[in-house]
């Protein structure tokens, strides 16, 4: 479901493609229900091995993130802090792990290439950056941790499957018709670093 | 354990979990004047949520990212400080107690075995590099938190001399287009320059470990700190990479001579969250803290 809040874009799941073909690149949003941490060798286990992913993503999120947890009584645990990693390491794996979970929420850091935008495309998902570094912000917008599979990973890459309220801010890199955000930004920045290239030369010539 | 050792132990520890929480001075100075000189809407948003969270950091007393590094330690120890024999046990005593007491995350995998030993130290980390100072009784060590998403872009080659410094700074503004924008800008960048991919590297990182804002004493590779800087700039990364006016916090080149058949050059960044700490021991565990003001250990 997608609805407007005091100005505010929010996601909440079960999220459908309908939900998606009005969001584009740079637009900000938040989200809110189930949010599952998901990075590294997750994907793998997924993708190369073939295993059923243990929380239910379909029609929800996931985020490339490993945590700080503290475990609390009874088997529950208490977000500490919680941010993105470098999206870009999950990259080869994510046309056929958004394949085969049906994941329509991609939280990460920077950008990621073709395999990620065609699986949007393809699919109906997006790919959203949250400023990185803001492992408190993002925290407080964790209502509970309801469930951690694959536990075998250690804390950074437990599925640790969160009920979050709005969390955001959510800035939207790839959206459903596959458009790129970081992709589309890279030949003005190749341009502007040949230019700076092109001064500083002028400047250092040291060895003569 | 002599109480001696005890009490280093818990101060770094302590340290280390501040420096986990809260951003140095000159850092947060630094991010200050370039949130006000950036202004558009999606710079606002990002720098609007990183003040904001540095200020829940302290209020909830959490880390401030999730990623506490592995963690490194740069000493410069005097051979007649009475601890030197216990320094490198200790430390890594106290990185297991901060581990817990801060909480940091678990960041230590065994390489080869491929666990997390769930302490946050293993074979060889805590890493720490050593200069000795002769006829000095007192410890110097510079505490820095390695976070994977900025280590990433750290690259070093050996130059042919014909590429000269224009290939050092090609070497540089390529490794910020590449890998820099995903590394959590504005960076701090440091660069080494000397003979081999590990005496520049070295330096690379001895670099990050400067403050924000100082320049390297040759006016030459002082002037080429701020051409690096105003070039990385005009590129546009803006803050997280998605566009902006600043994308560094400055650039810090430390360097040594070469050997004449080759240039040895590394890039190291730091992230905005830049966790760099420097505590300075007396004999007696005296304390002086010059990154971050108002600690009490």
């Amino acid at each position: 479901m997608v609805e407007i809040k005091d100005g505010k874009k929010i996601l909440t799941t079960p999220i459908s493609a309908e939900d998606l073909k009005d969001i584009k690149i740079g637009d900000i949003i938040y989200l809110s229900g189930s949010l599952t941490t998901c990075r590294d060798v997750a994907h793998r286990r997924v993708v190369e091995e073939g295993r059923e992913i243990p929380v239910d993503v379909r029609n929800n999120a996931i985020l490339h993130a490993g945590p700080i947890i503290r475990p609390l009584e009874n088997d529950k645990f208490e977000m500490v802090s919680v941010g993105p990693t470098t999206s870009m390491r999950m990259e080869k794996f994510e046309y056929e792990f958004v394949k085969a979970t049906g994941v329509r929420v991609i939280v990460g850091k920077g950008g990621m290439k073709e395999n990620t935008s065609n699986a949007c495309k393809d699919f109906g998902a997006i790919h959203c950056v949250i400023p990185a570094g803001n492992a408190v912000v993002a925290a407080v917008c964790v209502e509970e941790i309801v469930k951690a599979e694959w536990r075998d990973l250690g804390m950074p890459e437990t599925l640790w499957n969160c009920r979050v309220k709005e969390f955001g801010p959510l800035i939207v890199s790839i959206d459903a018709q596959g458009r790129n955000y970081f992709e589309e930004k890279k030949p003005e920045y190749n341009a502007n670093k040949d230019k700076a290239l092109e001064e500083i030369y002028k400047h250092v010539k040291f060895i003569k | 354990m002599s109480a001696q050792v005890e009490k280093m132990i818990d101060m770094i520890a302590k340290f280390v979990g501040h420096t986990a929480k809260k951003l140095p001075d000159d850092v947060i100075a630094k991010l200050e004047e370039l949130r006000s000189k950036e202004d558009s809407a999606l710079a606002k948003v990002i720098y609007d949520t990183m003040f904001r969270n540095q200020e829940l950091a302290v209020k909830l007393n959490r880390p401030s990212c999730q990623d506490t590094g592995v963690l490194q330690f740069w000493v410069k120890c005097g051979t007649k400080f009475p601890l030197i024999d216990d320094l490198e046990a200790l430390l890594k005593e106290a990185v297991v107690k901060a581990t817990f007491e801060t909480p940091l995350r678990h960041n230590s995998v065994e390489t080869f075995d491929e666990y997390n030993t769930g302490k946050n130290v293993g074979k060889g980390t805590p890493t720490v590099w050593w200069d000795i100072v002769p006829h000095s009784d007192t410890c110097e060590i510079y505490t820095y938190m390695a976070g994977g998403g900025c280590t990433l872009p750290g690259h070093a080659m050996v130059l042919m001399p014909g590429e000269g410094y224009e290939g050092v700074a090609k070497f540089v503004l390529d490794r910020m287009t590449t890998y820099g924008l995903n590394a959590c800008p504005p960076l701090l960048v440091g660069v080494g320059v000397a003979t081999s991919v590990e005496t520049a590297a070295l330096l690379s990182k001895k670099a990050l470990m400067r403050p924000v804002g100082s320049h390297n004493e040759n006016p030459r590779a002082a002037a080429m700190e701020k051409l690096l800087e105003d070039g990385i700039n005009a590129i546009g990364l803006g803050p997280q990479g998605m566009g902006g006016k600043y994308s560094v916090m400055g650039v810090n080149i430390e360097n040594t001579a070469r050997h004449p058949s080759a240039i040895g050059v590394a890039v190291n960044v730091g992230c905005w969250s830049h966790r760099r700490g420097h505590i300075i021991f007396d004999k007696d565990l005296n304390y002086k803290i010059t990154t971050h003001s108002g600690v009490q250990l």
